[in-house]
């Protein structure tokens, strides 16, 4: 070969590498895998079609739609949880519960009591402001036990997971409200004359936000210092606890909008299944996002990504008429996967392979 | 070969990538003896334990026990232990949650079974005959620290133990069990174990040791009865200055002259934090250098951490130019314009996984506050100023810093220091793991800062740069302030036995 | 010297100080479910008295006792496990099939049971000793997995017909003389299920292996000090690795007894068990942090739970959400009374 075309291909690879060391690199390439898998198995999965929904109006349709539109609820969970993991390098089991308690409060406050009230109590925004201050709360309560009690993460939210949907049901004294009146369903569903889901443009909203954060103050560089170096940060004049403590407050607030989506989705609430098992997707959407368990630095955009590939998963399996109940056991193994793969002793193992390998190719 | 030697090691040769760790290092330890293995950072005396211990495996030499004429081979903790020599570490290596005698005999019962009785009755045999006060049934826990270390011991001389190191066994004990502590040594060394005390407390070497070894750069130095070894010669050893080299090092320092009246820049009185030292005051002029010397683990970085807030503080008034302030944390210290770069620079220093640019910024972002991020071109732009100032080596300013050299990382964090332009800058080690040039270009960048009117702590382990940039130098043993040496006093004989102390006629 | 010896005075101040912790938490636990107890007995009145009260909460509570001491074991290791609920759910479906659907024998299901439990055992016990990863996350993985995989194996609940197993399920294990008059007059004696004799052996079997094998007193060790324990000369990984494959192998034979006291495979069994399992032995006395626990606290504090549930069902207060609180409040009770003893540990240093 010649001098240059050694060069070029050593320009190539390094184009590739580049590519493959993204962060974003995992989570896109799953999609890729999966979008592939349906074209292959069964290509309708792919069509979208314009058709007169229950409340009279035409809106889009189909499986992908229905990635974009129930992933925008897990990928606003993922934002929350993106920052936790990162502070504590733990993660929040309890949010599934936590939307529970937000879409109670809703519920309540719109309900004004009543199982089946006429009107609406209060605008939906009082309902929601009240809302965020509560489940605000709430994360602080986990931030506080973690921060201040050092209690590991994972066990300290296991609290608000074991108490949180009695807590919702007593917040509306076990009734399950129904609100009738129709523009409360517009946050969940489709608002009149607009066929694109409306949580996907919540989403949208959540992520310009964070976005914000990110660019114009020191969140990313707060949060990734204490997760990575907690002793360092403090002699740089940071506050570990209170950076914690605020990034599962700023969980709450995910809570928050997750949980007035899903209650304007079904208009009413069911205590035990609402958000059922989300905790999980949206632990899986950091993990396959490529962000470390452990805490540190954090790339939110891959942890969205994340969020969609699970739903892209999780609406895959049901087309091919896996139950709602045997999804775990698929999210399991793809847990498995993840995290055996980022052990250490299997990192290593894999890094001493590769290195055989290229210098077999060298050579 | 004599009878009265348990331990000989001979010749050993040691080496990292790039480091010679020990070279033809030799060492003796007679039965009932205590023999104290001393040297300041680097000398090797915890590359030669792990060595004897088989953490880590000899490149050449020979070790021999006994007496015996073959050599013996140790390749693993294991293997240390089955030849009788036995280690007590700083941590106490024991289960807290676990009953005393439990501590004493778990990982050396065989079969399945527990026996509690014989246990608890064997414990107690051994806990009288080393007078340790505690019981056999008691949570380890509930003993104090210095009981603890005791009965860790107490394990390690049961094993048949014929050498015992104790690996800086005082450090966490106060005046009362370090006595405790010392007099459990006495009852084994009568009892014909060879004890190697590994410490840097000079006071508690007189006091109980027959022996030194000394130590430094990896070489021996010398091994000597202690009542040959007056206190001053013991120091010069170990910091390889010589007593009889009379150059009174006056260095290029400023003359610095204090002001009639001046108010001080920063004083502190009573100050004392939980980290262990004795309450000291301090005070530093605008535009003066001062250094803190002494030997290792003598409490010079706790003064400066709690001068910066970095450990809670217990007591103490902080004046800064003349008006109280209150530091209890570090937010505080630098809000008044001080800056502090630590010792440890992979613990406390460095923010690993973040690069070097960031790393920059930090502590000054952190004072502009949580709403004014830099830029993105303005955060390369002062990077990049600094990278070209302090000659930090690094692929760009988005690298990592753990993947710098440990001579990079610390220039990062100098930079990142000077960057929040403090009025008061404290300097912990700054020049340790740094290329020769670069340690010149750093005390020349002290003196400069001086002149232009900060106020600089210098510490440093190598008496030379100390003398050639403070003007004055605050000394410390054993935890407390024990002299301040300004002027004339700066050279190396004064400051040297000034770190000595002891009795004056040991000249 | 000797003066420091921690003497014993007669004061029961000096008594309650000198309790080592597990002790202490231990008879916190025995105080307080004898409370409960008699907090029940007031409120249900008279017939609470009757023995086979207190025999029915352990016919209704002997899986959990079993998943329980599984859960003690890992957690004195300074591990957790929470598939253990999953698993019980996985044991009764899969053994339900292969009695109904396969004409199966009563033996080999028992030995589907152990086979399972023993197989979620050893991957996860690999996984976190060996691969050195998060067990929480390992098992939390272990628990999704064994719930997903029960509706794949079938995906309707339904009550078991085999005339062997439903036998079994039947037989009453008769305690003399403690029997009570039933309603309409006839002598009834009281009865415990077999599950609960299994129960209780293996209760006395594990207290056994705590306290006078090698092996349990290497669990407290790597509980207490893992860095310590390596240092003391004890295989770590492989401690570790026993403690959940002992775990698992207990989850399926808590999954097997609970099989034979509800008769039926359903996907939504032994929903939540891992916590109750968790919250048990935390009230029994084991800490969350590893290195403190006890069997026969864990023992009074699955009974304790059973306790509570009893009296919230026959309060006719709505069950299933006033567990819930009741729970998680005795859970933060307990937490709460474990820190306090930290922290009268850290103040009282001999």
């Amino acid at each position: 070969m010649t001098m240059n075309s050694v060069a070029k291909k050593q320009n190539n690879s390094s184009i590739l590498m580049r590519i493959v060391k993204n962060q974003c690199f995992i989570p896109l390439a799953a999609l890729f895998i999966l979008i592939i898998f349906n074209l292959v198995a069964d290509p309708t999965f792919f069509q979208i079609l314009l058709e007169k929904n229950s409340a009279g109006n035409n809106v889009l349709n189909g499986p992908l739609i229905t990635i974009l539109d129930n992933g925008s609820e897990l990928a606003i969970l993922a934002i929350g949880m993106t920052l936790v993991t990162a502070a504590s390098g733990g993660q929040d089991i309890s949010v599934g519960a936590a939307v529970a308690i937000a879409g109670s409060v809703i519920l309540r406050v719109i309900s004004g009591g009543e199982t089946y009230p006429e009107t609406l109590h209060s605008p939906v925004i009082v309902a929601f402001l009240v809302c965020v201050v509560v489940a605000m709360l709430f994360g602080a309560f986990n931030g506080i036990l973690v921060a201040f009690f050092k209690i590991q993460p994972m066990i300290a939210t296991l609290i608000l997971y074991t108490a949180g949907r009695s807590i919702a049901a007593w917040i509306n004294n076990n009734e399950l409200p129904v609100i009738n009146e129709p523009s409360f369903a517009y946050y969940g569903t489709y608002i009149p004359g607009i066929p694109i889901p409306t949580p996907f443009f919540i989403m949208v909203i959540c992520v310009v936000i964070i976005a914000l954060l990110l660019k114009f103050t020191n969140l990313r560089l707060y949060t990734e210092a204490v997760g990575i170096n907690e002793s360092s940060s403090r002699l740089n004049g940071l506050n570990p606890a209170f950076i914690k403590v605020m990034s599962f407050v700023i969980l709450g607030v995910c809570v928050a909008v997750v949980g007035l989506i899903k209650v304007s989705r079904f208009s009413t609430i069911n205590y035990s299944v609402i958000a059922k098992d989300i905790e999980m997707d949206a632990i899986l959407a950091v993990a396959l996002g490529g962000n470390a368990l452990s805490g540190g630095k954090f790339n939110m955009v891959a942890s969205i990504i994340g969020a969609y590939v699970i739903q892209f998963l999780i609406t895959t399996l049901y087309r091919f008429n896996v139950q709602s109940d045997a999804l775990p056991a698929y999210k399991a193994v793809v847990i498995i996967i993840l995290v055996v793969i980022s052990a250490p002793s299997v990192k290593e193992w894999f890094s001493g392979l590769t290195k055989k390998l290229m210098k077999k190719e060298v050579a | 070969m004599n009878d009265n030697v348990v331990l000989k090691m001979r010749n050993i040769h040691k080496s990292f990538p790039g480091v010679r760790a020990l070279q033809a290092v030799d060492f003796t330890l007679r039965k009932g003896e205590i023999h104290a293995l001393m040297g300041e950072n680097g000398a090797g005396k915890s590359t030669l334990i792990k060595v004897l211990t088989g953490v880590y495996t000899k490149d050449e030499g020979n070790i021999f026990l006994d007496g015996k004429e073959k050599a013996v081979a140790i390749h693993s903790p294991q293997d240390a232990q089955n030849l009788g020599i036995s280690t007590v570490y700083q941590e106490i290596t024991l289960c807290p949650n676990l009953s005393v005698a439990e501590n004493m005999f778990i990982g050396r019962t065989k079969g399945i079974g527990q026996n509690w009785r014989k246990m608890n009755a064997d414990t107690e045999k051994i806990l009288k005959s080393l007078e340790i006060p505690a019981k056999a049934t008691q949570q380890l826990e509930t003993c104090s620290i210095a009981v603890q270390q005791m009965i860790a011991i107490a394990r390690a001389v049961d094993m048949d133990c014929k050498v015992l190191i104790l690996d800086e066994p005082t450090s966490s004990l106060d005046e009362q069990e370090v006595e405790k502590l010392f007099t459990l040594m006495r009852n084994l060394r009568a009892k014909g174990v060879g004890i190697i005390f590994v410490t840097h407390f000079l006071d508690q070497v007189y006091e109980v040791c027959d022996r030194i070894t000394v130590m430094r750069d990896g070489q021996l130095v010398g091994e000597y009865e202690i009542k040959d070894l007056p206190r001053v010669q013991l120091v010069s050893k170990m910091l390889g200055k010589e007593l009889d080299d009379m150059s009174d090092i006056k260095g290029e320092q400023q003359a610095y002259e204090r002001e009639e009246g001046a108010v001080p820049v920063l004083e502190a009185k009573g100050l004392v934090s939980d980290a262990g030292i004795k309450p000291f005051d301090f005070h530093i002029d605008k535009g003066e250098v001062n250094g803190f010397t002494g030997l290792l683990g003598s409490g010079r970085s706790e003064c400066v951490r709690a001068i910066f807030g970095a450990d809670r503080i217990l007591g103490g008034k902080v004046k800064m130019k003349g008006k109280d302030v209150k530091i209890s944390k570090p937010l505080d210290a630098m809000k008044n314009g001080i800056a502090y770069l630590p010792e440890d620079r992979k613990v406390d220093g460095i923010v690993g996984d973040l690069s070097v640019r960031d790393n920059i910024i930090l502590a000054q972002q952190v004072l502009r506050g949580f709403f004014r991020p830099f830029s993105k071109a303005e955060a390369n732009k002062i990077a990049d100023e600094y990278i070209k100032l302090l000659s930090i080596k690094t692929a760009s300013a988005d690298t990592p810093i753990k993947s710098l050299s440990g001579g990079n990382q610390q220039k990062v964090i100098v930079a990142r220091w000077l960057f929040t332009h403090p009025e008061y800058l404290i300097l912990d080690e700054p020049t340790r793991g740094i290329d020769v040039g670069t340690k010149v270009d750093i005390q020349k960048l002290v003196l400069k800062l001086a002149s232009e009117g900060m106020s600089v702590t210098f510490i440093s382990s190598e008496m030379d740069e100390m003398l050639r940039t403070c003007s004055r130098l605050v000394v410390m043993r054993d935890r407390k302030m024990v002299g301040q040496l300004s002027g004339d006093d700066l050279n190396q004989n004064k400051v040297m036995s000034t770190i000595a102390g002891g009795e004056n006629d040991d000249e | 010297m000797s003066q420091n010896k921690t003497a014993v005075s007669g004061s029961f101040r000096d008594k309650v100080r000198n309790l080592s912790d597990t002790n202490l938490l231990l008879t916190i636990t025995i105080v307080a479910f004898f409370l409960m107890y008699i907090g029940a007995v007031l409120f249900q009145g008279e017939g609470f008295l009757k023995p086979q009260s207190f025999f029915n909460i352990l016919n209704s509570q002997a899986a959990l006792i079993v998943l329980a001491c599984g859960l003690t074991l890992v957690m004195i290791n300074g591990s957790i496990d929470i598939s253990v609920g999953g698993v019980t759910a996985l044991v009764s479906m899969c053994c339900a099939v292969y009695l109904d659907f396969h004409g199966g024998n009563l033996v080999v299901s028992l030995l589907i049971a152990l086979g399972i439990g023993l197989a979620f055992g050893i991957f996860q016990g690999f996984l976190v000793a060996y691969l050195d990863i998060q067990p929480f996350i390992v098992t939390l993985a272990g628990m999704f997995f064994a719930r997903g995989m029960t509706t794949i194996v079938n995906t309707k609940p339904f009550n078991v017909a085999h005339e062997g197993f439903n036998e079994l399920k039947m037989t009453r294990v008769k305690i003399p003389g403690l029997g009570s008059t039933n309603r309409i007059g006839v002598y009834v004696d009281a009865y415990v299920e077999i599950g609960v004799v299994v129960a209780l052996l293996i209760v006395i079997a594990l207290f056994c292996v705590l306290r006078w094998t090698k092996l349990g007193r290497s669990f407290y060790a790597v509980g207490g000090n893992k860095q310590s324990a390596l240092m003391l000369g004890i295989n770590v990984k492989r401690t570790k690795f026993i403690a959940h494959l002992m775990c698992g192998l207990l989850a399926g034979i808590g999954g097997y007894i609970y099989f034979l006291h509800v008769g039926s495979g359903s996907a939504t069994h032994a929903v939540g068990a891992e916590m109750d399992a968790i919250a048990s032995s935390i009230i029994g006395g084991t800490m969350l942090t590893g290195g403190v626990g006890n069997i026969v606290g864990t023992l009074f504090g699955v009974m304790s739970l059973g306790t509570i549930q009893n009296i919230v069902a026959s309060a006719g207060l709505d069950e299933a959400w006033w567990i819930g609180i009741t729970r998680a409040a005795m859970l933060c009770l307990f937490l709460v009374i474990q820190s306090l003893v930290v922290v009268r540990k850290k103040k009282s240093k001999g």
